[in-house]
């Protein structure tokens, strides 16, 4: 169902469909496993202390891709600059939605004036 | 306020978690908003971000596929990276199945039931319920947050999509609304050492991968940072 792994393709619509529905039915098997098929058991710790890792080590990954990389280089461009406000904003414990914003309005400041 | 508290009823308790479960909500819908814009500007239709979020209803693996989808990367590597986050939903539902799965006389739901609150299992829905100390508030805490989530979480998507088809993405900085997110949802991961270990591996791992391998897969490779979990 998951087509081979290509460098650099833009997904078509029905590719993106296929995504769509693959992950979505991925998700939800997961969620029934551990609340249906799994649950209440106590799982050994060993995997409960590395699957509680998978967020932080994930989320931060993402973070350095969508802010330091563009296709297969490594850059810094006007994203980093947001990225620096988001963390502010972050670390001031400011709302979601106002870290987001002030990202994006810092981003396209940049572009607008570089 | 201990006094208040002391004398709290029953219907004020139900209220207070009726209340907090609600407010998240219109939180939540505002962070949907952005999820529309972003999905749009990563190149997906309105239709399949709407699609997203009413079926995978989780929002960190949605925002992962989608930013893996706009930076070029396969199907695959864009499945990968959502599969990995959404495991965590796993984990969620072990814990929540001992407090919801079953009635207050001790009896299984019907699986139909546990079926359906199985697609509601989510770190907004487990945070809400775990933190109530009675089953019986747990299961309003559950129910509360799920459905307000649901029907915020969809419409934000919505209006966040239709906005975001209607505006130069580029331009408005929409791009960079993908890391300040997953920056925003990383606080909770980072109160331990361990945690902290494994986000500065991910990262790491993504800047010096990069050049080497096929977009997306350096976030796949970047799981390693779990291994700091291994020693107790």
């Amino acid at each position: 169902m998951i087509s081979a792994i290509v460098n650099g393709i833009a997904l078509s619509n029905s590719q993106l469909w296929v995504l769509v529905i693959v992950l979505s039915a991925t998700a939800y098997a997961l969620k029934v496993l551990g609340f249906v098929v799994v649950g209440g058991r106590t799982m050994p710790p060993l995997v409960d202390r590395c699957l509680a890792l998978i967020p932080a080590s994930l989320l931060a990954a993402l973070v350095a891709k969508d802010t330091f990389t563009s296709a297969q280089e490594f850059v810094v461009d006007a994203r980093a600059i947001g990225l620096a406000v988001a963390l502010v904003a972050v670390w001031r414990r400011a709302p979601f939605i106002v870290v987001v914003v002030a990202a994006m309005a810092a981003t396209a400041l940049v572009r607008a004036f570089a | 306020m201990s006094d208040a508290s002391s004398l709290s009823t029953p219907a004020a308790e139900r209220k207070r978690v009726i209340n907090a479960s609600l407010t998240l909500g219109g939180a939540v819908g505002i962070t949907a908003l952005s999820f529309g814009l972003a999905a749009v500007s990563a190149g997906a239709s309105v239709w399949q971000a709407c699609a997203l979020s009413f079926l995978t209803f989780t929002g960190a693996s949605q925002f992962s596929a989608m930013s893996v989808v706009g930076a070029g990367g396969s199907m695959g590597a864009a499945f990968g990276g959502a599969a990995l986050l959404a495991v965590r939903n796993f984990v969620y539902g072990v814990a929540l199945a001992g407090r919801l799965a079953n009635d207050e006389q001790g009896r299984r739901l019907p699986l139909l039931q546990r079926l359906v609150a199985a697609q509601f299992v989510i770190d907004e829905t487990t945070a809400m319920t775990t933190a109530e100390s009675t089953p019986r508030l747990a299961r309003t805490a559950f129910w509360v947050t799920a459905l307000s989530l649901f029907v915020t979480w969809n419409l934000g998507t919505l209006i966040g999509a239709l906005a975001g088809s209607f505006l130069d993405t580029q331009a408005l900085g929409f791009d960079a609304a993908f890391p300040a997110a997953f920056a925003a949802m990383l606080p909770p991961h980072l109160q331990t050492r361990r945690g902290k270990l494994a986000a500065i591996t991910g990262a790491v791992v993504v800047v010096a991968l990069t050049p080497f391998v096929p977009v997306g897969i350096p976030i796949l490779v970047a799981v390693v940072g779990v291994m700091f979990g291994v020693r107790r």
